[in-house]
C-alpha cells in the first residue's frame, strides 16, 4: 500500500515537473520588453530561493512517514518526545533567513519595477492615454493627435507613458509579454511605464472582469521600428474621423469586437476630459472647458505614497 | 398597484427560456417532493423538529452545519463543472454552451457558495461537534445563539439556491466590485441576492464567533488552563477571534454598497466623489482575516490528526500556539496583497508584500512541527492520515505560488491570472478541503458511533489528490500563458489542450466526491459491524475521546478535572481513564426551542422581500424576526435539570458498552 502511495505520488511529480517545463516556452517566460525581462528574473529567484525549503519539505514528509510507518518495527518509537529546542530554532530560523532575503529582494525591486516610476532611457519617451470602455480599448496619442481602438503600435527601443483611466468598471491594462498590468478606473489616472525591445504583435487585454464582453477586451499591441510607427501613425492620420464629443458618444455605446478604428485628430486634452467628468459634475463628455477648468482633486497620482 | 405587492417581481423573472436552468429546477423539484415525502411517509416529521430543527445541542447543530455543507458542495462542484467544460470548448472564440451572461453569474456563485456556504459551514460545523467535547463543557455558551446562527446561515443558503430559479444571481465575481456591483452596471436583483443571503448568513456567523469566543475562554474544565487547551480548540479560538474582529467589517462594506443601491448614496459608485476603491480596501479588510478563519481549524484538526495517529504528542506545541496567533495577529496586516495593482507607491505596496511573507514563517514552523511529530512515531496509515500527507505536500506547493504572488513586481504579471486560481484552489482544496475531510472521517465515530468505511475513504482521497493535481496544473502553467481569470471565451489556440487537461481533472474529483457519498452510504449500511462501542477508536488523545460515541447530550456526566495537553492519553496511561464515579448529579442543560427556526424564517422573508423591493413583506419578516426573538426573550423555560437517576441509567448503559468492548 505505502509503495504504491509513494510510487503514484512520484508519478505525478514527474507530470509536475513536465507541466513546469512547459510552462518555460510561455509568455512571461519569453518577455520582450524590459521590465517583463526584470519579472521573469525575479519569479524564477523568488521561486528558486523558496524551493530551498519547500523540497526539503515535501521529501521529509515522505520519507518520515514512510521511515515510521507503524508496520516498520525497527524504527525507533518515542511516544513522549515532543520537545527539541535545537530542532525548533532551526526551524523557526530557517524560513526567517529566506523570507528575509526575499524581502530585501521585494523591497528593492518593488522600487525598481513600480509601474509609475519613469524608465531610464536615453531615448525620448512617447505617450500613449489608455481609456477602458464597454468592451474595448481607445489609445490616444496626444503628442501625433490621433487615436486608435483596440490596436496600438510602439517603437521599438523608446519607452512608453502610460496614462490609464476608465470610462466604465474597473479593468485592468496587460500585456503579458512586455510586463506589469495596472488596474483603470473611473475618474482617476494610473500610470504605467513599459519599453518593448523587440518588434512583433503582442497580445493585450483586460485582466479585470469587466461584466458580459469582457473576455472580448483584447488588443493588438504592435512593437515596430520607428518608420513602422511613423507609417501606423501616417495610416491613423489619413482617415476621415476624427475624436470628439460625438464620436465618441457612439464608440462609448457598450459593443464587443469592435474592429481597429482610427481617429486622424483628437480634440486636445481628451483623457483629461474623460477622466474629469467623474469629477463630482455630471456633464457632457465634450465639455472641456469646464473640465478644464475644473481642479483634480483626487488623481491617483497625487494619493500615491511620497517615497 | 400590481407593483405594490410584487414590487419588481414577475412571472419574467423565471428563467423558462433556459434549459440547463429548468432542467435543474425540475431535478430540485422531483428531489425535494421525493424527500419531502419520504419523510412524510415515514412519519419523521416530528422526530426531525423536536430532535434536530429545534435543538439547541452543539453535536447536533454542527451535524447539520456539515449537511448544509455537502449539499452545497454539490452545487458549488456543479458550477466548476460547468465552467471548466465552457472553457474547454469555447476555443477559437466559439462560444461554448453557456453564454457570458449564464456564465459569469456561475462563477460569482461558485466562489460565494465554495466560501460562504461550503468552506465556512464546515468549520463552523466541525467546530460546534468538537470544541465543547475537547473542552469538557456540556454545551456552548449561548446554545440558543448557536441554533439561531445555524438557521440563518441555512437561509442564506436557500436564497443563494433560489436566485437561480426566480431572478438572477450576481454577474460580478464573487467579491462584488463596484462600480460593476452597483445600481448603473448591474440594475437586475442579482446583486441584491449576493447582498442580502451574505448579510443573513453574515449575521450567523459574527454570532458563532462570539458564542465560541466566549466559550473558549468561559467554560473550559476546571483546571485547563490556556496552554493545555487541544489545538484544534486554539486554532478554533484565534479563528474566531478573527471572525469576531472581520465579519463586522463585511456587513459595513455590504451595508455601504446596499445604501448605494437602494438609497442612491454614492460611496462606490464611479460619479459624485464615490470611490470604488474604498470597497476593495475594506472588502479584503474582511476577506483576507477570512482565508485565515477558514485555514486555521484545518491546521488544529491536521495537528490532532498526526499527533493521534502518530502515537505521540503535537511536537512543538508552544510553537504551534504562538504560530497560531501570530498567523492571527498578521492576517489583518496584508490585505492590499490582493490589489498591487491599483497603483499604489512602491513603499505601500513593498511593505504588504513583505508583511505576507513573514507570515509564511510560522505556517513554515507548523509543516516542520508535523513532520517532526511523525518523526519517531508510529504512523497509522488511516484515511485521515492520507488526507493530511496529501494536504503537507500540497499545501506546501500551494504557500510556495503564495509568497511569489506576495512579491508585487512579480504579481504586477500573475495577478488575476490563472496562476492566481490555481493558487488559491492549492490552498483552499489543498488546506481547507483536505482539513475539513481528514477532520470529518477522524471525528465522524464520535459524531454517530460507528467509523467510516477506509476503502472508500482512500479511493475518495487518491481521486481527489489527483484530480486536484490534473485540475489545477495546468491552470498554473496557463498565468504563465497570459491566461487572465473569468473568461467564458478566448481565441489562442495554445491554451486549449490544457483547459481539456483541467476539465478532465475536474471529472477526477467528480469521482472522488462520489467515492466520499458512496462512502457514507456503504457505512451507514455497514454501522453494526463497524460499531465504535468504547468512543475511542484511533486511541486518541484529548478529552472527546473519553466519552461515549455518540456521546450523551450532556457530553461528560462528570465534568473531568484537566491538568494535561492529551489528557485522556494521560489517563489511559495511568489506568484512570473509564473510571466509574461514586455516585451522579444532576446535570444542569438548556431546552431545546424553535425560536431560531422562526426568527430566521421570517429573515428570509425579510430579506426575499428587500431584494425585490416587496416592502409591505420586509416589514412583515422584519416584524417577525424581531417580535419573535422579543417573544424567546421573555420565554424563562429555556433550561432543566437531567436527574441524577436519568444520568445514571444512561451511564450504565455506557459502561455495559465499554466492557463489550473490552
Amino acid at each position: 500500500m505505502i509503495k504504491k502511495s509513494l510510487a503514484s505520488v512520484l508519478r505525478m511529480f514527474c507530470v509536475g515537473a513536465v507541466v513546469l517545463l512547459a510552462g518555460c516556452s510561455t509568455e512571461l517566460m519569453s518577455p520582450k520588453g524590459d521590465i517583463g525581462m526584470q519579472e521573469r528574473t525575479l519569479i524564477l529567484t523568488a521561486l528558486g530561493l523558496m524551493l530551498v525549503v519547500v523540497i526539503p519539505v515535501i521529501v521529509m514528509t515522505l520519507l518520515f512517514a514512510y521511515r515510521f510507518r507503524a508496520s516498520n518495527k525497527k524504527a525507533a518509537y518515542k511516544p513522549k518526545w515532543a520537545h527539541s529546542t535545537a530542532i525548533e530554532v532551526v526551524v523557526w530560523t530557517v524560513p526567517c533567513i529566506i523570507v528575509a532575503i526575499l524581502a530585501v529582494i521585494t523591497w528593492r525591486t518593488s522600487h525598481s519595477l513600480d509601474p509609475y516610476k519613469p524608465l531610464e532611457s536615453d531615448v525620448k519617451p512617447i505617450t500613449v492615454e489608455v481609456v477602458s470602455m464597454d468592451w474595448k480599448w481607445l489609445f490616444i496619442y496626444p503628442d501625433y493627435g490621433v487615436a486608435s481602438v483596440n490596436q496600438m503600435a510602439m517603437p521599438v527601443g523608446v519607452p512608453v507613458n502610460f496614462r490609464i483611466t476608465s470610462d466604465t468598471v474597473m479593468n485592468s491594462f496587460f500585456i503579458p509579454q512586455l510586463g506589469s498590468q495596472v488596474y483603470s478606473m473611473a475618474g482617476m489616472e494610473t500610470k504605467l511605464h513599459l519599453i518593448a525591445n523587440e518588434p512583433g504583435v503582442y497580445r493585450g487585454l483586460s485582466a479585470n472582469y469587466s461584466g458580459a464582453g469582457f473576455s472580448d477586451m483584447r488588443f493588438d499591441a504592435i512593437a515596430t521600428t520607428q518608420e513602422g510607427f511613423d507609417n501606423w501613425i501616417k495610416q491613423a492620420k489619413a482617415v476621415p474621423q476624427a475624436l470628439d464629443a460625438t464620436s465618441y458618444a457612439s464608440l462609448a455605446q457598450p459593443s464587443t469586437r469592435l474592429p481597429v478604428t482610427y481617429y486622424s485628430t483628437v480634440t486636445p486634452d481628451f483623457f483629461g476630459t474623460i477622466v474629469n467628468k467623474y469629477m463630482g459634475m455630471d456633464m457632457s463628455h465634450g465639455d472641456k472647458s469646464m473640465a478644464m477648468d475644473m481642479p483634480m482633486p483626487m488623481h491617483h497620482a497625487e494619493t500615491k505614497v511620497a517615497e | 398597484m400590481l407593483s405594490q405587492i410584487f414590487g419588481k417581481l414577475t412571472l419574467d423573472a423565471v428563467p423558462f427560456h433556459e434549459p440547463i436552468i429548468m432542467g435543474t429546477l425540475a431535478v430540485v423539484i422531483v428531489g425535494g417532493l421525493a424527500l419531502l415525502g419520504a419523510i412524510t411517509y415515514y412519519g419523521k416529521w416530528t422526530y426531525l423538529w423536536k430532535e434536530w430543527f429545534t435543538s439547541v445541542d452543539h453535536k447536533r447543530i454542527g451535524v447539520m452545519y456539515i449537511i448544509l455543507a455537502l449539499v452545497m458542495l454539490l452545487r458549488g462542484f456543479a458550477d466548476a463543472i460547468m465552467m471548466r467544460m465552457q472553457q474547454a470548448i469555447a476555443n477559437n472564440d466559439a462560444a461554448g454552451y453557456l453564454p457570458p451572461h449564464h456564465y459569469d453569474q456561475i462563477f460569482t456563485a461558485h466562489g460565494v457558495i465554495m466560501i460562504f456556504f461550503v468552506a465556512m459551514p464546515l468549520i463552523v460545523g466541525l467546530m460546534n461537534v468538537i470544541v465543547p467535547l475537547q473542552i469538557g463543557a456540556r454545551d456552548v455558551a449561548y446554545p440558543f445563539l448557536n441554533s439561531l446562527s445555524f438557521w440563518l446561515a441555512a437561509v442564506g443558503a436557500v436564497l443563494v439556491m433560489l436566485s437561480m430559479f426566480v431572478g438572477d444571481f450576481a454577474a460580478t465575481g464573487w467579491l462584488a466590485y463596484p462600480p460593476l456591483s452597483e445600481l448603473g452596471y448591474s440594475p437586475t436583483t442579482g446583486v441584491d441576492y449576493y447582498i442580502w443571503s451574505l448579510q443573513i448568513s453574515g449575521l450567523g456567523t459574527t454570532l458563532t464567533g462570539i458564542n465560541f469566543v466566549v466559550t473558549i475562554l468561559r467554560m473550559r474544565a476546571p483546571g485547563m488552563k490556556m496552554m493545555q487547551m487541544p489545538v484544534f480548540t486554539w486554532t478554533a479560538l484565534v479563528a474566531n477571534i478573527l471572525i469576531v474582529a472581520a465579519f463586522p467589517v463585511l456587513t459595513a462594506t455590504l451595508a455601504l454598497l446596499t445604501a448605494d443601491r437602494y438609497l442612491g448614496t454614492h460611496f462606490f459608485t464611479n460619479e459624485l466623489g464615490g470611490n470604488p476603491m474604498m470597497y476593495v480596501n475594506l472588502i479584503w479588510v474582511w476577506g483576507h482575516p477570512e482565508v485565515y478563519i477558514l485555514i486555521l481549524p484545518c491546521f488544529g484538526a491536521f495537528s490532532e490528526i498526526i499527533s493521534t495517529f502518530s502515537g505521540k504528542p503535537l511536537f512543538g506545541y508552544k510553537s504551534m500556539v504562538y504560530a497560531t496567533c501570530c498567523i492571527g495577529v498578521m492576517s489583518f496586516l496584508v490585505w492590499l496583497h490582493h490589489f498591487f495593482t491599483m497603483g499604489s507607491g512602491a513603499n505601500v505596496n513593498a511593505f504588504f508584500g513583505i508583511m505576507t511573507m513573514i507570515i509564511s514563517v510560522p505556517t513554515g514552523v507548523k509543516l516542520f512541527n508535523w513532520l517532526f511529530t511523525m518523526y519517531h512515531g508510529r504512523v497509522r496509515f488511516t484515511a485521515p492520515v492520507l488526507w493530511t500527507i496529501g494536504f503537507m505536500i500540497t499545501f506546501t506547493i500551494g504557500g510556495m505560488t503564495g509568497v511569489l504572488l506576495a512579491v508585487p513586481a512579480a504579481d504586477f504579471v500573475l495577478h488575476n491570472s490563472l496562476f492566481l486560481i490555481a493558487h488559491f484552489h492549492n490552498v483552499i482544496i489543498g488546506g481547507v478541503v483536505f482539513g475539513c475531510l481528514a477532520a470529518i472521517h477522524f471525528w465522524f465515530p464520535k459524531a454517530f458511533g460507528f467509523t467510516l468505511n477506509e476503502f472508500w475513504g482512500k479511493v475518495s482521497f487518491w481521486c481527489w489528490l489527483v484530480g486536484f493535481y490534473v485540475a489545477f496544473m495546468p491552470l498554473y502553467v496557463l498565468g504563465f500563458m497570459g491566461m487572465t481569470r473569468r473568461m467564458n471565451h478566448y481565441a489562442n489556440p495554445d491554451w486549449h489542450p490544457y483547459l481539456v487537461v483541467a476539465a478532465f481533472g475536474a471529472v477526477i474529483i467528480a469521482l472522488g466526491i462520489g467515492a466520499l457519498l458512496v462512502q457514507f452510504w456503504v457505512s451507514f449500511r455497514e454501522r453494526k459491524q463497524n460499531l465504535d462501542l468504547s468512543g475511542d477508536p484511533w486511541d486518541g488523545r484529548t478529552l472527546e475521546w473519553a466519552t461515549s460515541s455518540p456521546p450523551p447530550f450532556y457530553n461528560f456526566a462528570i465534568v473531568p478535572h484537566i491538568d494535561d495537553i492529551d489528557q485522556h492519553w494521560e489517563d489511559k496511561e495511568r489506568r484512570v481513564a473509564y473510571k466509574r464515579p461514586a455516585r451522579y448529579e444532576d446535570i444542569h442543560m438548556p431546552r431545546n426551542t424553535g425560536a431560531g427556526v422562526y426568527i430566521s424564517v421570517a429573515g428570509f422573508f425579510l430579506c426575499f422581500g428587500l431584494i425585490w423591493h416587496i416592502w409591505w413583506l420586509a416589514g412583515l419578516g422584519l416584524l417577525g424576526m424581531v417580535g419573535s426573538f422579543i417573544a424567546r426573550s421573555y420565554d424563562r423555560d429555556v433550561d432543566y435539570w437531567v436527574p441524577a437517576s436519568e444520568v445514571a441509567r444512561i451511564e450504565n448503559e455506557r459502561f455495559a458498552a465499554l466492557k463489550e468492548a473490552a
